[in-house]
């Protein structure tokens, strides 16, 4: 918690965690999609289906789809930018298990890439993503965060974290899964300062590689 | 950093804040102090959009508070009770009817601090550069009592949301009048141990009902323990225990009064019917703006 948490974020109303957070749920989607966003599925867990409609989560999430950020005027007219931009979006109700009750699920196609994430609005606008593609992970996207998901072998983190450390950027967290042995895994590495393009490409072009995100720190100050 | 650190820091209490906050995230404190300077601006931003406006809330049952109040004629000849009260709603009607805010520390209780801190500033015509300083401390405050509960209404009742926000104000005022450390944090307690106890029961689960006019009175409530602590009164509990104290009230509090709406004012006849009538919207026409996309 810093200053800038107790006194923000700058946002459209009504509820830090109902709306700006799950504009921020919505925007992890966005940027880890990485084209644009032709069709979504959104699951709305426990309070987020019971009382989203009235907090306008549900514009918040497609906003967040779209790129706007919690604080963007366009965020009430979410639907009609959807359609604008032929965005088209279902929601459901779902129950996601024993979770927060502000959780979503988010599976978001573009013309040639999908991506699904799962994750919860903890309060105040801030965000925990608990799962990408199917894998559990954790961050706040508080930092900007490397998502990298490659098939399970000796040494690939290693080589990861010395392409990064040869980048000058440090770590600051990181989480990884994996499917089974040998089968694919997902990093998640929060950094202290963006990853270059050089170092991102570079990370891409290894055969093990399936799969390179940046998500740029989604909270301001 | 607890309450009892930040009473006994040497003045001005915010610098210390601001140190203590550059240290623990690496921040530079210029770019925290212009991103506050910003966030004080559209605060003021929101006051003047909410005083001018009198467009319906989501559900209709605010949106007119503000300017109502801001157009009356001051009947009581208290002029600084009026433009706080008028400046906390015009923050959280714009925040009800989606419009832009800055939460503080959450949406619910925006319109606390820019009540309490701009409406004294503008009665006694100070400048907002004096105001940036107060904002951190407010913050800081707020850091302190997020250090000991959560700062929801879903964790820990309305007390745990408006009590904040008051007591981050009252630190604010105290400081922006020239008071000490100690009197800054003893603002804060004497705003907390008199909100102790509050429910989180909105109608319909929209932060409209009683959250609009909650504002109002806890935007003067901070103003009124600034005062007391400008006048060397002190909260008789020390501040962290008041705020051990409000923790365990919050951990009693049942979950029907923890923002559920199915306790309180929610459950008033009057309060289900509005409940009722927008779950009919939901459910079947939506409220305006609001199409569900079919799936490709």
């Amino acid at each position: 918690m810093s200053l800038l948490d107790m006194i923000g974020p700058v946002m459209i109303g009504p509820s830090s965690s109902h709306t700006a957070g799950a504009c921020r749920l919505g925007l992890v989607a966005h940027h880890l999609l990485g084209e644009a966003p032709r069709r979504a599925l959104i699951g709305l867990h426990a309070s987020f289906a019971k009382t989203g409609r009235g907090h306008g989560t549900h514009l918040a999430l497609v906003a967040g789809l779209l790129g706007f950020a919690p604080d963007d005027p366009r965020l009430p007219r979410a639907f009609e930018e959807a359609q604008a931009a032929d965005l088209r979006v279902e929601f459901k109700d779902m129950d996601l298990g024993d979770v927060h009750p502000n959780t979503a699920l988010i599976e978001l196609h573009g013309d040639t890439q999908h991506v699904t994430v799962q994750g919860s609005s903890t309060g105040g606008g801030a965000i925990q993503v608990t799962q990408v593609q199917g894998l559990g992970v954790n961050f706040s996207g508080a930092a900007p965060t490397v998502l990298l998901r490659y098939t399970d072998a000796v040494g690939m983190i290693a080589r990861i974290a010395t392409t990064i450390a040869a980048d000058g950027v440090n770590i600051a967290a990181l989480t990884c899964t994996r499917e089974t042995r040998g089968g694919q895994a997902l990093l998640a590495i929060e950094l202290d300062a963006p990853l270059s393009a050089e170092a991102l490409a570079f990370l891409n072009r290894w055969p093990d590689t399936n799969w390179v995100r940046l998500l740029p720190k989604l909270m301001d100050g | 950093m607890t309450l009892e650190e930040l009473m006994n820091a040497p003045a001005p209490a915010s610098s210390w804040v601001l140190a203590q906050d550059c240290q623990e995230t690496g921040l530079d404190p210029h770019d925290i102090r212009a991103e506050m300077a910003r966030r004080l601006r559209e605060m003021r931003a929101s006051i003047e959009r909410g005083l001018n406006s009198d467009a319906k809330s989501i559900t209709g049952m605010v949106g007119w508070n503000a300017k109502g109040l801001w157009d009356a004629p001051d009947v009581l000849g208290a002029p600084l009770l009026k433009r706080v009260q008028a400046y906390a709603m015009a923050v959280n009607e714009e925040n009800a009817r989606m419009g832009r805010i800055v939460a503080a520390p959450t949406a619910g209780s925006a319109g606390t601090i820019p009540g309490a801190l701009i409406g004294v500033a503008d009665h006694l015509g100070l400048p907002d550069e004096r105001l940036v300083d107060p904002l951190i401390l407010a913050a800081g405050v707020g850091k302190a009592i997020s250090k000991r509960m959560f700062i929801s209404g879903a964790a820990g009742g309305c007390q745990a949301e408006i009590g904040s926000s008051a007591a981050m104000a009252a630190a604010a005022v105290t400081e922006l009048l020239g008071g000490t450390p100690r009197a800054c944090v003893h603002a804060a307690s004497l705003a907390l141990m008199n909100s102790i106890g509050l429910v989180c029961d909105p109608v319909g689960g929209y932060v409209e009902v009683p959250c609009v006019s909650r504002n109002a009175f806890y935007a003067v409530h901070a103003v009124s323990a600034a005062q007391l602590a400008l006048a060397q009164l002190e909260s008789f509990i020390p501040p962290d225990e008041v705020l051990g104290a409000m923790a365990s009230v919050g951990r009693m509090m049942p979950p029907e009064l923890r923002e559920t709406a199915e306790g309180g004012l929610a459950q008033t006849p009057t309060g289900l019917a509005v409940a009722a009538r927008m779950e009919g919207k939901a459910g079947g026409e939506q409220p305006s703006g609001m199409v569900e996309l079919p799936l490709a």
